[in-house]
This record gives structure tokens, C-alpha cells and sequence, in this order.
């Protein structure tokens, strides 16, 4: 199966397995991801994904080695990893603005003595940076799907990481707020050379915007370009052989997910 | 203390303020209702209004054990016993063995139950009875001293962890892929809910301090947007009602504690009212 190579750095699982409660969750996981792409997870569900995830997030005790290598293997200091949450379950009564949740995240000064004005520059640039500025004084719990998702890719942009991570970013999320979010993404790859993992249910997605495909199920099934891999066996044996990819794939059609209010 | 004494006389040149006891009284409500209305917007966003009630209930059995322990002083009792049963609390919140409904009433019956059983053990309930409705004409300078300090205290380590706090209130996952240690940052705030809880509990009473804890921050929380209204608000709603409180008391001649809750509770109505217009 053909690899990507990248010149630069990436992020090296080994040998990576996570056992729970005398369960086997993951076992044997091997696999790069580079910066500058978009690596795909995919799996059914209970594959591992969201472990996997916990796991790089140093949340899931786990064995084997997550290491950040340059591109002669040598370790490169600190990972930083930005982290898009599925869902985010919070008050939507909370009194606490689009600002007071990215100042508090940014600085130790309590938001509710006031932010200073260089703070309040800092959220407004990461704001920009996702086009999400307008909502700067909007309540967190008034944003809809699409907009919560644009104000936590902002979180995830400070500092910038060298590896983003994103959770099925696009349940709840309407057709246009979909579209501005991976724009957003896949702009951050050109301009800022990051490695991006993205977990997703949706294999047109996938099909359209990945460089790099991981099927996942316990450990890695099979991995390379998204062509490649859907027309492994282990696909089929998988997603069924019928399984065709498209654009218009339905769960995210509008009016068939429930957006947020 | 003379000095102070004579400001208030001068700002404030009230028949009711003219006694000694009503200006500590008074010093004592500027003292502590605004660190409950700050701890209390959090306790509102955490949900934890139940627990911060548990937590109330459990200044009995503090001052129980410390009598069977021969501990002299009341106030050492209720905060070490009430700072254990909070984290004890927090952990077991934590470990998600039970709803965390369920843990916290356990806790709190747990806590009436002993602290009842020990304080009337011969029939001698009643001197301890001033503990469930509190009394704040009680109060006295060494006693000022004393809260002065605890606000000091407590707002600095308050400063310190709100924000962690706060995205620790949002979404934990989310605050713990940022580096925030939520399990330290949740117990030092019960922690410091708890100390705060067992200073004012002598004044206010077992059965009305959490109200005075949830109340203005839940009114606060109907007027505000931001985190800082919400602040703005609930502590001019804990001061206004104390200080309204504990004039009205003296006009009518009934318990402080009771007044400054209604004043608190009306202040609540009058938010969802107001919340319900704004919003149209």
C-alpha cells in the first residue's frame, strides 16, 4: 500500500494498545500522521476510534509509544494537540460568552474581573481565524451546532498545535455550516502545515477531503489513500461490499440531523 | 473598630445602626455575602446546589464530633469535619459509582441523622438550636477579624482557579485536553465552598446558608450574559438583600437570616420576571 511521505514531521503511534477493566480496546496500533494532511480514522462504531483519540490525548493509560519525529526520526520536543470534542454537553442557560470561554482558556486573570485588552485582541484574532469574529459576545449557550464548532476549532487553533484533532466534528452541524468548517480546516492545512486527524462516520467526507485513510477495528485493518482502501476486502468486510461512497451521503443532508438551536 | 464604628455612623445615620452589635452585624453581611455571591455563580453553573446544601447540614455532625472529641472550639469542628465530608463528597462524585443525586442525599441524611443523635443525647437539643436559624447580632470584633481574613483567603484562591473552573464547568474533557486537573481544581473549590459555608453558618443557620449561597447567583444568572454580569449581579443581589435584611429584621423584630433569604428570594422572582420581558 502506497505511504505518504512527508519531508517534515509526524506524529508516530507504535505498537500502541489500550486495555480497560480486563478488556482488550486496542491492540497493536501502528500508524503516521503526517503534518500537512488530513489523516481520516474510520471504523464501525466500538472500532476504537474514540479510544484511540483518549489515548493521544495522554487521557487513556496505554502501552507502546506515541512519539513527534522530524523526518530523520529524531524526537521533536513537545507534542501539542488541539482537540475538536463531538459533542459538547454543557448549560445552555450558563451565563458565559463566546469571550469569557476563550479568555478564561487562554489566560489565568478570572474573566469575570474583566479582559484585558490584549486578551480580548487574542480571542478576536482566533475568532477571525475560524470566521466566527460576530460571536464574540454572543452566550455560548445561544450558538447553533455549526457556530460551537467554529468557537471550539478557535480553542484548538491556541496555541497552535502541531496535531489537531477532530471528533466527528460534523454531527449536529447543517450543510453550510459543514462546508464553512472544513474549508476552515483544510485552509489551516495548506497555511499552517499541520497534521490533522479526523474522526468520521461519513465515507463521502472522507472520500473527498482525506490524504490518508486509517480503518480501524481493535487495531489498524488496513491504511493509504482513501481510493485504496475502500477497495480493500477489509473495507468490504467492514462497511459491505456495497458500500459507495458519495458526496450526498444522507446524515448530514439537511432536515435529516438535528441541528442545535 | 471605633473608627470604622464612626464611618458607619456618619454614611449611614440610622436609629437601627446606632448599636454596637447592628454595626458588627452590618460589617459582617458586607463581609461575607459578597464571597457567597462570587463561590455561588459557580455552585449555580457546577449544579451543585444540592451539594452545597449537604454540606450546610453537615455543620452538626462537625460540632457533634467535636464535642465527643472534646475539641473546644465549634468553629475548628464544623470546618475540619465540613472540609473532610466535601471532598469525601467530591470523590465519590467523581469515581461516578452512584448519580450524583443519589450520593449527595446519602451524604447529607448521613450528616443530619449523627450530628442529631450526638447533640441530643440527653435532651440537651436546644441549647444547639440557634445553629439551625443562626444569629447574626452574635456577631462580635474578634469574630469581623476573623471573616476578614476568610474573604481575603478565599478570593485569592477563587482568582486564582476560576477560569480553570470555568472550562472545567463547559465540558471536562474538553478542560482536561487543555491541561486543566480537574479533579484538584473541582475539590478546592468544594473545599472552599465548605470553609466559606461553616464561617457564615453560625450567623445565617443550618437551614437558610444555602439559600444565601444559591440564590443571588441564581437570580444573578436570570439578568446576566457574561461571566463578569454574572458576577456583578449576583454580589450586588447578596449585599443588597443582607444589608435590607438586616434592617428589616430590626424594624420587625424577627430573625436576620430569614429576612436577608427573602430578600434574596424576592430579588429571584423579580429575575425570572424580568428575564421573561427581556427575552420577550
Amino acid at each position: 500500500m502506497p505511504e505518504h511521505h512527508c519531508s517534515l514531521c509526524r506524529i508516530a503511534l507504535d505498537n500502541v494498545s489500550v486495555q480497560r477493566g480486563g478488556q482488550t480496546l486496542l491492540q497493536g496500533v501502528s500508524m503516521h500522521v503526517h503534518c500537512g494532511q488530513l489523516t481520516a480514522l474510520i471504523g464501525q462504531n466500538g472500532a476504537g476510534k474514540t479510544t484511540l483519540i483518549r489515548a493521544l490525548l495522554g487521557e487513556l493509560p496505554h502501552s507502546g509509544t506515541i512519539r513527534h519525529i522530524d523526518d530523520h526520526d529524531r524526537d521533536l520536543p513537545h507534542l501539542t494537540t488541539g482537540y475538536v470534542p463531538q459533542h459538547l454537553h454543557f448549560d445552555r442557560e450558563m451565563p458565559v460568552t463566546v469571550e469569557d470561554f476563550l479568555a478564561a482558556a487562554f489566560t489565568r486573570r478570572p474573566v469575570w474581573t474583566g479582559i484585558s485588552i490584549r486578551t480580548r485582541r487574542q480571542v478576536l484574532e482566533a475568532l477571525e481565524a475560524v470566521d466566527a469574529k460576530s460571536l464574540a459576545q454572543t452566550p455560548l449557550g445561544r450558538c447553533s451546532g455549526g457556530e460551537l464548532q467554529r468557537v471550539l476549532l478557535a480553542l484548538a487553533l491556541r496555541p497552535a498545535p502541531d496535531l489537531l484533532v477532530l471528533d466527528e466534528p460534523v454531527s449536529g452541524v447543517d450543510q453550510k455550516g459543514l462546508s464553512m468548517f472544513l474549508d476552515t480546516v483544510l485552509r489551516l492545512r495548506e497555511t499552517h502545515h499541520m497534521a490533522i486527524l479526523l474522526v468520521s462516520h461519513d465515507l463521502g467526507l472522507v472520500r473527498e477531503y482525506a490524504d490518508h485513510v486509517v480503518l480501524l477495528d481493535k487495531t489498524v485493518l488496513c491504511q493509504g489513500t482513501p481510493e485504496a482502501v475502500f477497495a480493500t476486502k477489509e473495507f468490504d468486510a467492514v462497511f459491505g461490499a456495497h458500500t459507495a461512497p458519495r458526496r450526498e451521503a444522507p446524515q448530514w443532508l439537511p432536515g435529516n440531523r438535528k441541528e442545535a438551536p | 473598630m471605633q473608627a470604622i464604628y464612626q464611618v458607619i455612623d456618619t454614611l449611614l445615620p440610622i436609629p437601627a445602626l446606632q448599636f454596637g452589635f447592628m454595626k458588627n452585624a452590618l460589617l459582617a453581611i458586607l463581609l461575607l455575602t459578597p464571597l457567597l455571591g462570587l463561590l455561588g455563580t459557580m455552585a449555580v453553573n457546577q449544579q451543585m446546589a444540592f451539594f452545597s446544601d449537604a454540606l450546610g447540614h453537615s455543620a452538626l455532625t462537625g460540632i457533634g464530633l467535636g464535642i465527643v472529641l472534646g475539641v473546644r472550639s465549634d468553629l475548628i469542628s464544623m470546618l475540619v469535619f465540613g472540609v473532610v465530608w466535601a471532598i469525601l463528597i467530591c470523590r465519590i462524585r467523581q469515581t461516578g459509582a452512584a448519580s450524583t443525586d443519589t450520593v449527595i442525599s446519602v451524604f447529607s441524611s448521613t450528616s443530619i441523622a449523627a450530628g442529631l443523635l450526638i447533640l441530643s443525647r440527653g435532651g440537651g437539643f436546644a441549647k444547639y438550636s440557634s445553629l439551625l436559624v443562626g444569629d447574626v447580632l452574635a456577631v462580635t470584633p474578634n469574630d469581623l477579624l476573623l471573616l476578614l481574613i476568610a474573604l481575603a483567603v478565599g478570593t485569592a484562591v477563587w482568582m486564582a482557579m476560576y477560569n480553570r473552573l470555568l472550562l472545567a464547568g463547559v465540558n471536562a474533557s474538553l478542560a482536561r485536553s487543555r491541561g486543566v486537573r480537574i479533579h484538584l481544581v473541582e475539590c478546592a473549590f468544594v473545599v472552599l465552598v465548605a470553609v466559606a459555608v461553616m464561617l457564615a453558618i453560625r450567623w445565617v443557620g443550618v437551614m437558610l446558608i444555602n439559600a444565601l449561597l444559591i440564590l443571588p447567583a441564581a437570580a444573578g444568572r436570570n439578568l446576566a450574559r457574561s461571566s463578569r454580569q454574572h458576577a456583578v449581579w449576583s454580589v450586588a443581589i447578596a449585599l443588597s438583600s443582607g444589608v435590607a435584611g438586616l434592617l428589616s429584621a430590626y424594624a420587625w423584630d424577627t430573625s436576620a437570616g430569614a429576612a436577608i433569604v427573602l430578600y434574596a428570594a424576592a430579588w429571584y422572582f423579580l429575575s425570572l420576571l424580568l428575564r421573561a420581558v427581556l427575552r420577550r
